[in-house]
C-alpha cells in the first residue's frame, strides 16, 4: 500500500472521528441549554470551542519546510481539496447574505448562484490541470515562466495582492459582525477574536495548516447550514429535502404575491410611504416651520372630530394615536422627515419572487426597456462572476496542492460538489422563509406576532422592523422592513428550533467567514515574500528566511486589514463582487491564452493585464458611488451596465489587448513553447523539464 | 521538443471536448439566461422553468460537466501514454 492510501485512509478516519466529536458537542450544549445554561454562555462556548480547534489544527500542522509552507506538501487527496476549496470559496457574503440577497430581489438574485458555480466549470477545463502540471508555489510564479522575466511576475502580484485585500476587508468584517452580534463583544474587539483564530492556523503552518483547518471548517459550516433548512421544510412541507419540494412553495408565494397585490389594505399603505415621501420633499425645505403647521394640522383634525354631531369613537382613537407618535422636537421631526424621504422605494409594488427582470416603469414601452436592462446586467454580472472564480488566486492556488494533475481535475469536481450543496439549498431556503412571513406575520394581528419577530426586532431595527403605517392593527407586506442577513440568522427561530442551533448557525457563519480570510491572507503574504521577495529581490534567501518573512508579513497584513476593515468601508456585496470584476480582468486572459495560445507573448501578456486591470478599475471609478463621493467625476454608464460588472469591459479589453500585442510582436522562444507543451500533457516520456521542483 | 502523432492526437481530442463541454456551459448559462422570460411560462413541478435552471438545473450540469470531463480525461491519458501512472 502506498504512502498516499495510508495518508487518505488516516485523514478520512481523523475527520469522522472529528466531525462525530462536533456534533456530540452540539448536543451536549443543548441538553446544557435544557437544563438552563444562559444563551450568552452558549454564544461564548461555540466561539471558544471553534477557535480553539482551529489554532489546534494550526499547532498540529505546524511546518518550517517551503513545500508544506506553500502548497501543503502537494499531497491533499482530491476529496479533501474539494472541502477545503469549498470552505476557501464559500466567504460570510455566501453564508450569511446569499438568502437574503435572494430573498429581497427574487429570480435577479439568483445571478450570485449560477456565477458562483459555473465558474469551476473554466476551472476544471482551462485551468486547473495545466496549472497542476506546472506546480509552483504561487499564480505569478506562472505568469513569470509563461511571460519570461519579472514584469508580468510583478503585474500579476499587484493585482493578485489588489484582489485578495478587498475581499479580505468583506471577510473580517463579516468576522466581526458576527462574534459581536453573538457574543455581545464590540465590532472592533471581534475582529480581533477573530483574526487571533486565522493568524494562529496560517502563522504556524502556512498552506498545510490552513488546508486541514478548511476542511474542518467546511463539515461544520455545511451542517450549520442544512440543519435549520431542512428542518423548516419538514415543518412547511413534512418532506426533510428541501431542494426536491420548495417548487410548491414557490408556487404559493407567487399567488399569495398576486393576492396580496389586490388587497386594499396593501395598497393603502403603499400609497402612504409614496404620498410621506413626496410630501417629506416638501416639507424638507420649511424647517421649522412645516413641524409647527403639521402640529397644528393633527391637533385641529381632532378637535373637529370630537365636536361633530355623531362622534366617530374610531376616527378619533386613531387621529389621538397619531398624535402621541409625532416627533417631540424639530430635530426628530426632521430625521422622521429624511426617513420618510428614504423610504420612498417602499412605494413600489411587489417584486414577484419567481418572475425573470420583472419591468418597471409607467408604460409597457419602459417596462420591457428596464426589463431588457435588467436581463443584460444579470447576463454581465454571470459573466464576471464566472471568470472571476476562474483568476482568483486564492482559489487557483488550491490545485497546486493535489499530488497529480488527475487528482487535480476529480478535486474540482469536489469543490464545486462541496460548494453545490449550500448553493442549491439557499434559494429554497429563501423561498421557505418568505413563505412563512406570507402565512404566518402578514395579515396577523400586531399583538400575535411570532416571538422572533419582535425578539430580532428589538435586536437590531436594520433587520426586523415592522411599523403599523396605516394604524389597522393588523401587518401589511409593505409594512415589514426586513434586512437580508436575518434570513440565514433567524431560520432557527422561524423553524422552531433551541438556541444551540442558532449559536451553531453563528459558527457556521464564522467557520465561512474565517477559512475564507485564511486563504486570502496567505495569498498576500505569498505573493509578497516568495514573488517579490525571493524571486526578485533576494533568490539566495534560505528556506528559512523566505518562511519567515512570509510569515511577518501575514502579521503586517492581517494588521493593515483590520484597520481598513475597523472603519466599515462600503458596501460587503459590491467589495465582493469588484474583487471578482478585478480577478476577472486582470487573470484571465493572461492565463488561459497563455495555456491555450503558444503565440501569446511577454509584450501582449503585460498589454493583456495592465488595460484589462485599467479599463476594469477606470469604470468603477467613474460609476460606482462610494468613489464619486470621494470627489471622483461621474461618468455615464457603458451600456446601462452596473458597476459591480466592469469585468466585462476588462475582460474583452484585456483579451483584444494581449492578442493584438502578442501579432504585433516576435513569437516567444523555443523555451517558452516547451513550456506550454509541457503543462498540456499531465506527463511526457522523455520530457526533461520539472517546472514544480524537487516537490514532484 | 518534439511530439509524438499520438501525444498531437491527444491535444486536439482534449481541445474538441473542451469545446463541447464549454458549448454546452454556454447554453445553460447564458441562452437560457437570454430566454429566461420566455422559459417562465414553462411549468417544471411548480417552478418556471427558468428558475428551476437558475437555481438549480443548470448547477446540475456544471458538476456534471466537471465529472464527465474528469473521467474522461482519465481514459484520454491512458489510451495516449500521457498519464502519470500510481502517483
Amino acid at each position: 500500500m502506498s504512502a498516499q492510501l495510508t495518508f487518505n485512509q488516516q485523514l478520512k478516519k481523523y475527520y469522522s472521528f472529528y466531525t462525530g466529536g462536533f456534533i456530540a458537542f452540539v448536543l451536549l450544549l443543548g441538553v446544557a441549554e435544557y437544563m438552563g445554561m444562559e444563551r450568552k454562555y452558549i454564544g461564548y462556548a461555540f466561539l471558544a470551542a471553534t477557535i480553539l480547534l482551529y489554532a489546534g489544527i494550526g499547532i498540529m500542522s505546524r511546518t518550517l519546510d517551503a513545500a508544506e509552507y506553500y502548497v501543503a506538501g502537494r499531497k491533499v487527496p482530491a476529496l479533501f481539496n474539494g472541502m477545503a476549496t469549498g470552505a476557501d470559496w464559500m466567504s460570510a457574503a455566501s453564508f450569511i447574505g446569499m438568502a437574503g440577497t435572494l430573498y429581497l430581489q427574487g429570480f435577479d438574485g439568483l445571478a450570485f448562484i449560477m456565477g458562483w458555480t459555473g465558474g469551476y466549470c473554466l476551472v476544471a477545463l482551462l485551468l486547473a490541470p495545466y496549472l497542476r502540471k506546472f506546480g509552483q508555489f504561487t499564480i505569478p510564479d506562472f505568469l513569470g515562466a509563461r511571460y519570461g522575466g519579472n514584469s508580468a511576475r510583478l503585474i500579476g502580484v499587484f493585482a493578485a495582492i489588489l484582489v485578495s485585500f478587498v475581499y479580505v476587508v468583506a471577510q473580517i468584517y463579516g468576522v466581526g459582525l458576527i462574534t459581536s452580534r453573538f457574543t455581545g463583544l464590540e465590532f472592533v474587539w471581534g475582529i480581533v477574536v477573530g483574526l487571533a483564530g486565522i493568524l494562529v492556523c496560517s502563522f504556524l503552518g502556512g498552506m498545510k495548516a490552513v488546508t486541514w483547518t478548511q476542511v474542518a471548517q467546511y463539515i461544520i459550516l455545511i451542517i450549520a447550514y442544512m440543519i435549520p433548512v431542512v428542518w423548516l421544510a419538514v415543518k412547511q412541507t413534512g418532506v426533510p429535502v428541501p431542494q426536491l419540494v420548495y417548487g410548491s412553495q414557490l408556487e404559493k408565494v407567487t399567488a399569495k404575491e398576486i393576492e396580496l397585490g389586490k388587497d386594499p389594505r396593501e395598497i393603502e399603505v403603499r400609497k402612504i410611504f409614496g404620498d410621506r415621501a413626496k410630501a417629506a420633499d416638501v416639507k424638507l425645505k420649511d424647517i421649522p416651520g412645516s413641524y409647527e403647521a403639521d402640529k397644528a394640522a393633527m391637533a385641529k383634525t381632532l378637535e373637529d372630530l370630537k365636536a361633530a354631531t355623531e362622534p366617530n369613537a374610531a376616527a378619533i382613537a386613531k387621529a389621538e394615536k397619531a398624535i402621541t407618535a409625532f416627533p417631540k422636537d424639530v430635530k426628530a421631526y426632521e430625521a422622521m422627515l429624511k426617513a420618510h424621504k428614504g423610504a420612498a422605494g417602499r412605494a413600489a409594488p411587489i417584486l414577484p419572487h419567481a418572475t425573470p427582470f420583472p419591468g418597471v416603469g409607467k408604460d409597457d414601452a419602459a417596462k420591457a426597456e428596464n426589463s431588457d436592462v435588467k436581463r443584460n446586467n444579470f447576463l454581465a454580472l454571470v459573466f464576471c462572476l464566472m471568470l472571476g472564480t476562474a483568476a482568483l488566486p486564492h482559489i487557483l492556488m488550491r490545485y497546486y496542492t493535489t499530488p497529480s494533475v488527475q487528482e487535480a481535475r476529480v478535486s474540482v469536481f469536489w469543490s464545486l460538489f462541496c460548494i453545490f450543496l449550500l448553493y442549491f439549498s439557499a434559494p429554497a431556503l429563501a423561498v421557505l422563509v418568505k413563505y412563512d412571513i406570507f402565512t404566518n406575520v402578514v395579515g396577523k394581528n400586531f399583538v400575535d406576532l411570532p416571538a422572533w419577530v419582535s425578539s430580532w426586532q428589538a435586536v437590531d431595527k436594520t433587520l426586523m422592523n415592522i411599523v403599523d403605517v396605516n394604524l389597522d392593527g393588523i401587518v401589511q407586506l409593505a409594512e415589514i422592513a426586513i434586512g437580508g442577513d436575518i434570513i440565514v440568522l433567524a431560520t432557527p427561530e422561524i423553524a422552531g428550533l433551541p438556541y444551540v442551533i442558532s449559536g451553531l448557525v453563528a459558527a457556521g457563519g464564522l467557520a465561512a467567514a474565517l477559512s475564507t480570510a485564511d486563504g486570502l491572507l496567505l495569498t498576500i503574504a505569498n505573493a509578497l515574500s516568495h514573488d517579490v521577495y525571493y524571486k526578485v529581490i533576494n533568490p539566495d534567501a534560505t528556506t528559512k528566511t523566505r518562511i519567515f518573512i512570509s510569515k511577518a508579513l501575514l502579521l503586517v497584513v492581517a494588521a493593515v486589514a483590520a484597520a481598513v476593515t475597523a472603519t466599515k468601508p462600503g458596501d460587503i456585496l459590491f467589495l465582493v463582487g469588484a474583487a471578482f470584476s478585478l480577478a476577472a480582468s486582470a487573470f484571465f486572459p493572461a492565463l488561459v491564452l497563455g495555456i491555450f495560445w503558444k503565440r501569446a507573448n511577454k509584450a501582449g501578456a503585460i498589454a493583456g493585464m495592465v488595460i484589462g486591470l485599467g479599463v476594469c478599475m477606470y469604470y468603477m471609478l467613474r460609476t460606482y458611488k462610494f468613489f464619486l463621493d470621494l470627489g471622483f467625476p461621474k461618468m455615464e454608464l457603458w451600456f446601462s451596465i452596473q458597476p459591480i460588472s466592469a469585468g466585462i469591459f476588462g475582460v474583452t479589453a484585456g483579451i483584444v489587448a494581449l492578442v493584438v500585442v502578442s501579432l504585433l510582436t516576435k513569437q516567444p522562444d523555443q523555451e517558452t513553447q516547451n513550456l506550454v507543451e509541457h503543462v498540456r500533457y499531465p506527463s511526457i516520456k522523455g520530457d526533461k523539464m520539472n517546472t514544480a521542483g524537487a516537490a514532484l | 521538443m518534439e511530439l509524438t502523432e499520438l501525444q498531437r492526437s491527444y491535444w486536439t481530442k482534449n481541445l474538441k471536448i473542451t469545446a463541447v463541454l464549454l458549448i454546452i456551459w454556454f447554453i445553460s448559462t447564458f441562452v437560457m439566461i437570454f430566454f429566461a422570460r420566455e422559459l417562465a411560462a414553462i411549468n417544471f413541478f411548480g417552478w418556471p422553468l427558468s428558475f428551476y435552471m437558475a437555481a438549480q438545473g443548470s448547477l446540475i450540469i456544471y458538476v456534471c460537466i466537471i465529472g464527465f470531463y474528469a473521467l474522461h480525461m482519465r481514459k484520454l491519458d491512458v489510451a495516449h501514454g500521457v498519464d502519470e501512472g500510481d502517483a
